[in-house]
Order: structure tokens, then sequence, then C-alpha cells
């Protein structure tokens, strides 16, 4: 599915990530962690083909193409999704109606025909009982004055509606209480299938009670220091990432 | 220099003004039967011209918009007898509103019966021309006509109130209640003349009384031409106005419109004005919330290209307590064209518990075209709550690149953005057909503009 090789990105003109390789396959659950800092945000950001973010080195080989010879719209439409860790606000277009423009374009990419107003609020209404919002959201501005929590919400109804094929997830449990948690991650595990790939970004092990990664990667400045399975995670969670950052452990491929 | 003088020449020189000789020529055939009051206000106004004449560049309200263009194109009067040739579908055409809401049509200037439609009205209360009522209601209009905007100070109200003549007088009895919108439509076909029009519009908003009111500019077709228009209303205690001001003028043409509101206690005046069209357009919007508890929500939309000149200059006068005003005005601007927003808010001494707030954004999708924007606060009174803003940005690249990871294409991501920039004063109409109409003008409008790339700052 998704193959990083030797990934180095600058922003700003300062070397983030400094040689980062990453393989996942199809069906598979990753999951990278780090401390704040480390740049879990900038691989997400870079995979997902944010301008500011400049690839120096390396490549990035999505279902057998080069993912960096493509603009960002063209990587969702081959069904790249990052799910924004800070979502942005769009006022004056609402939910249903940029949704249905998302997704029209992306069925428009495949030959298919367009979605019309009412059978896609249907289907709209539908992945909306999955994460539990009100259908009032959709015509609502696209995030504009959502809670933290509702904004995660929306991101992941975005998932739910576009099903992509690599959905990376940026700190989607930032900010959110345990019931949001919950149905943000009862939507992710919604989604998870042996076609689809799914890459968490997070700070925290706790997402992971409830979306259980088949990988586990340590960020620390700007490069994997350790990988290992769901057990990682919580090794983290009690020692800390002091406990990765000794130079013993650099590089240590575990299980 | 050179400009100056002449200038100062011409406004002391009646003969030279052509505006002047307009007056003199349409006071001397003008009905002689007209009440007396009708005759001294027109004369004093038309004295007051003279003294007046056309604001300059060096006037502070009128520092960024140059209304010599005007002065030099003398426009004439479109001659009443001989109106252009419209079919009436092609009248039908320009509105989307159903047809049995009251609409009364103005063509360059002159009301027209065949267009408008004035059906079911009951005594209750009067809609029809000023010229009508001059003869019929004059002591009703005696009461209203030309109190609240006043033509001391500004020399096209000054203008306007010395042709008195044509237009749009709606009295709304108390406790009246109008269930579908009044229509105040303007048509411009200025194809065999410089023609200029000078509505005047008089509505009076009795006790609890309440209606919607659209007031309408079109173009027929790409000449020049002057409309300058003069829109009193007036809202007694309890009573609720929605207006809507579309101004759809041809690129030729030059706008002038002067809108003075009087609202009253616990009443409320609420307003979406689009500008769409005009090479040169000023709007001058004043609300007084005469009394207390008075509200206003005051919104606007300029969408500019090309040489596109459009001024907005708004006035909130508070003098009692317990007022609240809101306003929002946003502009999306490309081509070469200017905007200007001049807002003031006037808390007076007395006017404790106000709460006022005013906004002005502004969308550059060009780096030729040009804001000039002053919001302003003058507050007198110690216990108020007022803000204000203003902004002038490009398109948010953080929000194109959010649309852009949903699949959406560049240039449709810029189209989005700027349409919702856009929508977020047109979703504050509240009649849904013109809502849906204007939502869909500006969707196209924003669809050809969409090319603008962010310029670098």
């Amino acid at each position: 599915m998704l193959e990083i090789c030797d990934l180095h990105v600058n922003v700003d003109g300062n070397e983030i990530l400094k040689g980062i390789d990453l393989k996942i396959s199809k069906g598979e659950v990753h999951a990278i962690m780090g401390p704040n800092g480390s740049g879990k945000s900038t691989l997400a950001r870079a995979v997902a083909g944010h301008p500011d973010y400049e690839v120096t080195q390396g490549q990035v080989i999505y279902q057998g193409k080069n993912l960096l010879d493509m603009e960002a719209e063209v990587r969702a439409r081959e069904g790249v999704f990052l799910a924004f860790q800070y979502p942005v606000e769009i006022p004056g277009v609402t939910n249903a109606y940029f949704l249905r423009a998302a997704l029209n374009e992306w069925r428009a990419n495949r030959s298919l025909e367009e979605l019309d107003a009412a059978d896609f609020l249907e289907l709209l209404k539908e992945k909306m009982k999955l994460v539990g919002m009100d259908p009032a959201f959709g015509n609502r501005a696209v995030n504009a004055g959502f809670s933290g929590g509702e904004k995660k919400r929306n991101e992941i109804l975005q998932m739910l509606v576009l099903e992509p094929k690599l959905a990376v997830l940026d700190e989607t449990d930032s900010g959110l209480d345990i019931d949001a948690l919950k149905t943000v991650a009862s939507g992710v595990n919604h989604l998870r299938a042996p076609e689809r790939s799914i890459l968490i970004v997070t700070h925290y092990q706790r997402i992971l009670n409830y979306i259980t990664p088949d990988f586990v990667h340590v960020l620390v400045g700007g490069r994997i220091v350790k990988s290992g399975g769901k057990d990682l995670a919580f090794r983290l969670e009690e020692k800390g990432y002091d406990w990765v950052r000794e130079p013993a452990s650099a590089g240590e491929m575990e299980s | 220099m050179a400009s100056r003088e002449e200038t100062i020449t011409r406004k002391g020189d009646s003969k030279g003004n052509h505006y002047l000789s307009v007056c003199e020529s349409f006071l001397a055939k003008i009905d002689s039967r007209d009440p007396f009051w009708v005759q001294t206000l027109r004369q004093d106004a038309l004295a007051r011209f003279r003294e007046l004449g056309f604001p300059t560049t060096r006037e502070e309200q009128w520092k960024y918009t140059n209304v010599r263009a005007i002065q030099e194109a003398n426009f004439e009067p479109a001659p009443r007898e001989a109106l252009p040739k419209i079919k009436k579908e092609e009248v039908e055409k320009l509105s989307t509103c159903p047809l049995r809401w009251h609409r009364l049509v103005f063509v360059n200037g002159v009301y027209s019966k065949e267009f408008s439609r004035l059906s079911d009205l009951s005594g209750a209360f009067h809609v029809g021309t000023i010229q009508d009522a001059i003869r019929t209601k004059p002591k009703m209009l005696e009461q209203y006509l030309a109190q609240c905007a006043r033509y001391d100070r500004n020399g096209f109200a000054a203008l306007n109130t010395a042709l008195i003549q044509d237009g749009t007088f709606i009295y709304m009895a108390e406790g009246k209640e109008f269930e579908t919108p009044i229509e105040l439509v303007f048509l411009t076909d200025s194809e065999r003349g410089n023609v200029m029009s000078q509505p005047r519009n008089l509505i009076v908003f009795g006790r609890s009384s309440r209606a919607t009111l659209i007031e309408s500019y079109f173009s027929f077709s790409d000449d020049p031409y002057f409309t300058n228009v003069v829109t009193e209303v007036v809202l007694g205690d309890g009573a609720v106005c929605d207006y809507v001001r579309l101004q759809r003028e041809g690129r030729k043409a030059f706008h002038i419109s002067t809108t003075q509101v009087e609202v009253g206690r616990n009443s409320v005046f609420s307003s979406v004005a689009v500008d769409l069209g005009g090479k040169l357009v000023r709007n001058n919007l004043t609300v007084e919330l005469t009394e207390e508890g008075a509200q206003c929500d005051l919104n606007g939309l300029y969408l500019t290209s090309d040489d596109q000149h459009v001024d907005n200059h708004t006035l909130i006068e508070h003098p009692k307590p317990n007022g609240t005003s809101r306003q929002l005005y946003k502009g999306i601007l490309d081509g070469a064209s200017t905007t200007v927003f001049g807002g003031k808010i006037w808390v007076h001494q007395d006017a404790q518990k106000t709460d006022a707030h005013q906004t002005n954004k502004n969308l550059l999708l060009s780096e030729h075209a040009t804001v000039d924007t002053k919001p302003q606060l003058e507050i007198f009174a110690d216990d108020v709550k007022c803000t204000h803003g203003a902004a002038v940005g490009q398109i948010d690249e953080d929000s194109v690149f959010y649309l852009k990871s949903r699949g959406l294409p560049e240039a449709k991501a810029r189209q989005l953005v700027s349409y919702g920039f856009a929508n977020e004063v047109v979703e504050r109409i509240k009649v849904p057909s013109i809502r849906a109409e204007l939502n869909q003008i500006v969707l196209e409008r924003c669809e050809r503009q969409g090319s603008g790339k962010a310029v670098a700052s």
C-alpha cells in the first residue's frame, strides 16, 4: 500500500524528518507515536501533500505509484485521506455541499455518475449516525463554530463518506473526552478492512485501547527509533518517551 | 492645483452646472397644482444643491470616491413620453420572485403601470407612487417626506429632492403585516441617450407593522447612465422591516444611493445590500436608532472586477439607551477594482447599554485591486459594549489545502472558499427565493473569478 524510503522533509528551511523508512501493507493499522516536536504531524502532512512541507530526499510509493509526484487533490482522489489535527473552518459552505462536491470529484475520477442531492443526503445521514452526529450538522458551515470534539467527528465523517484506501489520522484523539474518543474510534474501526490501511499518529496510547494497531513505531527527532507490536504502546505509556531516547535502543526492531 | 481651482469655479457657477439647469427646467414645467409644500421643498432643495454642488475628494467622506465623471457626463432625465420599448416577459424574467408579489416597476426612473402589480391592496395601507401620493395623499406624505433624508449636507440628496416626482410611497398602518414581500424594481435602458433617473422612495411603518422590501436595480443596455436614488424608511414602535437591496446596474452606470432609516422603540431594521454592477457606486446608509430598544442588523456584500468602484458608507446613530446594532460588510475584489468602506457608529452620551458590533472583511483575488476601509467608533457613553474591525486579505491557503486534501481541484477549492466568504452574507437574506437566486449568482461569479490565485503579499 505505502512504502516510505529515507524520507527527509523540511519546513521553513528546517529539516524535521531526517530519513523515515516505513512500510504499510494492505489491511494493516500502524501507529506512529512520539513526543511533541518529533515530526509526527510533519509525516502525516507530507503524505497528504501539504505545500509547506518540502520533501528534500527519499521517496514515497503508494500503490506502486510515486506519491510525491501527485498534487494533494490527486492523492485524495487516489484514496489518501488525512484527518487533520486542526480541521479548518470554511464559513459559508455547508458540510453537505462540501462533502457532496468532494465525493463527486472522487466518483468522477472513477467514471461513476454524480450523486444527486437526495441520494447524497441519504448516504450522509447514514454515515452521520455512525459518528453520532446530529443531521443538522449537514447544513452547518464546515467546522465553523464547531467544538473541538465536533470537528474531530466531522473529520471521521468525511473519512466514512470518502472511504479512502489509506487513512492517516493526525492526533485525532487529542482534545476528545472519553465518549467522543469511543465514537471516533468506532468510526475508524468501521472502516477497517482487508483492502484498507490506516496510519494513526498520536502522542498518547489512549486511542490504541480502542483501535488495536498491528504495528507501533516511535518517532523521535525526525527518525523512527523503535518499532514493534501493540505492546510497545503500553510500554511507552508506562516508561515515557525518555526510555526510547536511550541511544542503545535506537533503531532496534522488536517482535 | 489647477483642477482644484476649476472645481471651485464650477461649484459657484450655476450656469456651468448642467444639473442645476435640469432642475430649473423641471421646476418650470412641473404641475402647478402640486401642493405648496412640495413646491417649496423642491425650491429649497434646489437652493441647497446650488450651494453644495457635488462633493469633491477634499471632503473626508468622499476622499476615495471621485464623482467628477458624473458632473462631466451631463446626464439628462429620460423623456417621459418616449420610454424605451421593453417587453413584459423580459421584465418578468428579471425577478425570480413569485408573480403574486406586489411589484412597482420604474423604467428610466418613470413608473410603469404596465409592468407593475399592485393587486389586493386593502385600505389599511397604501402602496403607490410618490407622484400619485402628492395628489391623493398630500397630508400623509407631508408628515414624512424629506423629514429623515436630509439634503442640507448631501448634494446628491439635494438634487434628488429638488427633482422629487417619481418613486414609491408605502404606508403600513398600525399592526399591519405584509405576508408577501414588496418589490421595487428600477430598470434602465440608456441606449438612446445619457439618461439619469432620480427615484425617491418613502416607506413608513406604523406601530407594530411588519414587511419585507426588495429594492433592485437592473440595466437593459450597456451604455452610461446615472441613478441617484434616495430612500427614506421610518419605523414606528415595535415595527419590523426586512430590507434587501440588490444593485445590478450596467457596467457603465453611475449609481449613487442615499438610504436613511429611523428605527423606533423596540423596532428592528434588518438589511442585506448587494452590489454586483455599476462602474462607480456610492451607497450612503444611515440608520438612526431613535428610541430605546431599537435594533438594526446591516449586512453588505460587494463583488467587483475590472475597473469597478464601489463605496459603502454607513452611519449608525445610537442616541438612546439599550440600542443594538450589528454590521457585517464583505467584499471580494478582482481585476483592478476598488472598494471603499467607511462605517461609523456614533454612541451618544445618553446611549448607555448600547451593544454595537461592526465588521468589514475583504478578499483580494488580484494584486491590482484596492480596498480602503475605515471602521470608526465614536463613543460618548461609558457603559457600552462596542467592537469593530476590518480585514483585508487573500484566500486562506490552509482552507485551500483542506479542500484539496478532500479531492477538490485547486481552482474549485479557491472558488469554494470565496463563495463561502460571500455566502455568509447571502445566508442572511430571509426571503428564500431571493436567497437562492443570489446564492446562484454568487456561485457563478466565484466560478468566473475563481482563477484568482493568491498574490504574494
